[in-house]
């Protein structure tokens, strides 16, 4: 028997609620949840994190939406979705029917959006949290990200918190593109946030020099991939650092249980993998395999002893 | 289970031979029991650039052949055109080398039930699941005639084989290099007319692939064309590589040409929709 296999620990903990393994897909990078199906066993994941979803329907932008760059891409998909309530019919029930768990991720442009989309999730069976995309413009401030504003952060937060009562774990994620990542983690965290999904991408640009214009119909586009993996494990280290009660759910260009374990070491408790399943449509339950690996290499005896050493030497 | 790409699977791939053909290069692939559920239309999804490359993203390649026993087990056969720096890394590896395949994905073409008089038009490398498709058309009864059209001889993809399956073949090119000098699109209501075609189907660049449906619409014809768009993943994850397409109720919707396509019908897809959202897209606000 392989005791030290019998004994490894890869949950995970955000609020009340524990996952079983420390890998979920990123929101926006995993479909519906059915496309990746034919690949693996859902419940191999910690959770599927759905798709930013908005309260209405979204085409999203107009293509091209993509841009492959060194080592990364960019993308403008404009959070392309069918509104909550098909959401909530249509997909909710095959996730949950396919045995996966469920953490929603919800994206409005105004406080109140935030707040309808979070009643609307409270009562539904078998989701187990909410991330808040709060990479959004805000239509009532300019279209300034609310993201990017201290208080607009902490005013979604709370419309949440106070809409989905307090049983559902919230994990809000943030943006690196704010001078003072920490400042704003610290209001969403007071504001009620139980975790934090950090990073989304990074605002960037292609241009293509013959037709001599920017590569995306959306001009600028988010970057993602490894490329990203530095500012990832950076914002991570600061956030945890300041806050080193607030779980994270680190992602920013994991592409392997190696990449997984130097976010885990700057401070991350559990990591969601986006663009690498493009590339590799397993890559999930390979990352988690080479983690497990990598830690019971170094003697540890679950995920969480890992979460933040870095910080320790 | 999801029924999506039912039969897809991730594998490892050895080159059994890469021949340079004109402007491309026919590349033979070991791939086992993937090429038994190959279908004309489907494409696979191919990691460039070896371990560690730069480059995240598969490429995606149409099957131009595959047959499930041979010498070296099930075979997937490609068209590639040395382009950028993927499909450069592709043409340049060697016998035994061994790539990353994910495949067969998406759609494939529809083939009548009843035996009809297709037209078969491809741009360029477009060409590649024609001849596939042009066997099972015969095979079912059907009158195949083919039109290739490309800027240049050299980039015509004809091979002597894929000929046999043909009652036709016509050859435009632009330079007038080969065959008659101009685009497909000036011998398709010749050929239409001639051969009393009910169906057209396509492969090639986009603004091709429009231009066919302008002609289709005009006669009455079916027209199954296979669209090429940036695609990040391949297999739906991503939603890069939509396009305007209206559903069953006549509602246009971003529609995925990975597993929604790349075979569409023609008349359903709204055409000259680059950088721009159609209006009255579903969930489109301006
Ligand atoms: C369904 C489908 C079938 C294809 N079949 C073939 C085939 O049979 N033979 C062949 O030679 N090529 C085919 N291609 C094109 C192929 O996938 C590559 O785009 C091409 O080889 C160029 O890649 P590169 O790395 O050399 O070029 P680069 O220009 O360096 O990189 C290409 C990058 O741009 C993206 N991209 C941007 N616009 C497009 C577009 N309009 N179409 C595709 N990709 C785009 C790609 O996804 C990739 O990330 C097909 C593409 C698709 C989507
Ligand atoms: C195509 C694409 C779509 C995305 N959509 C969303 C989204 O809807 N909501 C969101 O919060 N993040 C979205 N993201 C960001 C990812 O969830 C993730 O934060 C980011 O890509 C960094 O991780 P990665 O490098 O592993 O992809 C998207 C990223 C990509 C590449
Ligand atoms: S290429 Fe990713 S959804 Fe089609």
């Amino acid at each position: 028997m392989d005791n030290q296999f019998q004994a490894f620990d890869s949950r995970c903990k955000f609020g009340g609620k524990y996952f079983p393994s420390p890998i979920f897909t990123a929101s926006g990078c995993a479909g519906s949840g059915k496309e990746l199906s034919q690949f693996f066993d859902l419940d191999e994941l910690g959770a599927v994190v759905t798709k930013s979803i908005s309260v209405k329907p979204r085409s999203g932008r107009a293509t091209p939406r993509m841009a492959e760059t060194p080592s990364g891409m960019l993308n403008s998909i404009g959070l392309q979705g069918p509104g909550i309530d098909q959401f909530l019919a249509e997909d909710i029930p095959w996730l949950i029917a396919n045995n996966a768990r469920v953490i929603v991720s919800i994206s409005g442009e105004t406080i109140e959006e935030y707040s309808s989309l979070a009643r609307k999730l409270r009562g539904v069976a078998g989701i187990s949290g909410i991330e808040v995309n709060i990479s959004c413009p805000n239509v009532e401030n300019r279209g300034m990200v609310f993201a990017c504003d201290p208080v607009a952060s902490r005013s979604v937060v709370e419309s949440v918190r106070r809409n989905v009562g307090g049983e559902l774990p919230i994990i809000v994620k943030l943006s690196p593109d704010v001078t003072d990542i920490v400042s704003i983690a610290g209001e969403v965290i007071s504001a009620g946030a139980d975790g934090l999904a950090l990073i989304n991408t990074l605002l960037g640009m292609a241009i293509d020099i013959d037709a001599m214009r920017p590569k995306l119909a959306g001009k600028t586009g988010g970057l993602s991939g490894p490329a990203i993996r530095p500012v990832a494990v950076r914002a991570i280290y600061q956030v945890h650092a300041a806050f080193k009660n607030t779980p994270i759910l680190g992602m920013g260009g994991v592409t392997s249980g190696r990449d997984a374990l130097e976010l885990i070491m700057a401070g991350a408790s559990a990591i969601s993998v986006g663009t690498a399943n493009f590339g590799d449509p397993t890559a999930v339950t390979r990352i988690k395999k080479e983690l497990i690996e990598l830690l019971k290499e170094r003697k540890f005896s679950s995920v969480a002893a890992a979460v933040g050493v870095a910080h320790e030497k | 289970m999801s029924s999506i790409n039912r039969h897809a699977e991730q594998r490892s791939a050895e080159i059994i031979s890469n021949k340079k053909i004109g402007a491309y290069h026919h590349m033979v692939f070991a791939a086992g029991d993937m090429a038994a559920h190959c279908r004309p239309g489907n494409f696979v999804a191919i990691s460039v650039g070896g371990t560690g490359s730069s480059m995240i993203l598969r490429r995606a390649f149409a099957i131009y052949r595959a047959s499930d026993r041979g010498q070296y087990g099930g075979t997937i056969e490609l068209v590639v055109a040395p382009h950028g720096q993927g499909s450069r890394w592709l043409t340049g590896l060697e016998i035994h080398d061994v790539v990353n395949i994910v495949g067969p994905l998406g759609t494939s073409f529809g083939i009548p039930t009843e035996p009809a008089s297709a037209l078969l038009v491809g741009g360029g490398y477009g060409s590649a699941p024609l001849f596939g498709l042009a066997e099972v058309l015969k095979e079912r009864g059907c009158r195949v005639d083919m039109v290739l059209g490309a800027s240049s001889a050299g980039k015509i993809y004809a091979p002597l084989e894929g000929k046999r399956s043909v009652n036709s073949l016509t050859i435009t090119t632009e330079d007038g290099g080969a065959g008659v000098k101009g685009r497909v699109t000036q011998v398709i209501p010749g050929l239409i007319e001639k051969h009393g075609s009910e169906i057209i189907y396509s492969c090639g660049p986009m603004a091709m692939l429009a231009a066919i449906e302008e002609i289709s619409s005009k006669e009455g014809l079916l027209h199954q064309c296979a669209v090429e768009e940036a695609m990040a993943c391949g297999i739906g994850i991503c939603m890069t590589c939509v396009l305007p397409v209206k559903d069953s109720s006549g509602v246009i919707k971003m529609t995925r040409s990975c597993i929604d396509g790349p075979v569409m019908d023609g008349s359903k897809v709204i055409w000259d929709s680059s950088r721009k959202i159609p209006e009255g897209t579903w969930g489109f606000n301006g």
